[in-house]
């Protein structure tokens, strides 16, 4: 597979079929979707078959807004060979994902990054040790974006 | 000054606790505020370490 058409993929590139899409501006140059970052319970079931946003099982507490935080994009997405058969094309939040200043007294163990352009549809689930917070901050700092490393990794080997 | 369930707090008032979790997933530090055995304050910093990837693949003909 080319690696240049999976970083196309990541940038919407390519439309194979069809599909119910929110206007991104303009056909020729469209604009970027939006995504954002909720936080879970450690009983909620999310995970590779999550297909959107929910609020069931969604941590709720002083400070914290249903649907969670705004994800910052500011590195357009990456392909890169690595061989003549194989490569990866990466893209990784370019900031760190923060929540000040929030209760959340039940714990939690994973954060749903979602399209919140294209209907609240998911991206991808990351879990971590359960956590709680009092009056205080939680952050997820983002891994390196490399063809390693990167959040989100497309890669053909 | 600490951010605390009773308000802004000074440091010097307060017992402070600290801990990591390292592992292959992630690398975790939290801090923990403890006035006269209550919790006041928790934050978490998690790094997280393991991504999701996906691989690709194209069939060949033969």
């Amino acid at each position: 597979m080319c690696t240049s058409f999976m970083g196309q993929l990541l940038n919407g590139g390519h439309q194979f079929g069809t599909i119910t899409l929110t206007s991104r501006t303009s056909l020729t140059a469209p604009t970027a979707d939006s995504f954002k970052a909720a936080l879970y319970l450690a009983s909620a079931t999310v995970n590779a078959s999550t297909t959107a946003y929910s609020a069931t099982n969604e941590v709720s507490g002083t400070g914290y807004t249903a649907g969670g935080v705004a994800v910052t994009m500011g590195t357009a997405p990456t392909a890169t060979n690595s061989s003549a058969t194989a490569g990866v094309a990466f893209v990784t939040p370019s900031a760190s994902i923060t929540y000040t200043t929030v209760t959340l007294a039940t714990a939690f163990d994973a954060v749903l990054l979602y399209n919140s352009t294209q209907g609240n549809t998911a991206v991808s689930v990351h879990t971590f040790g359960s956590q709680t917070i009092t009056a205080g901050t939680f952050t997820l700092t983002m891994p390196t974006n490399s063809t390693t490393l990167a959040l989100l990794r497309l890669a053909t080997t | 000054m600490i951010t605390t369930t009773k308000g802004l707090m000074d440091e010097s008032l307060l017992e402070k606790k600290e801990g990591f979790v390292d592992n292959n997933h992630e690398y975790t530090t939290w801090v923990e505020y403890w006035l006269a055995g209550e919790l006041v304050h928790r934050s978490a910093h998690v790094a997280l370490k393991s991504n999701v990837s996906s691989a690709a693949e194209a069939a060949s003909f033969d």
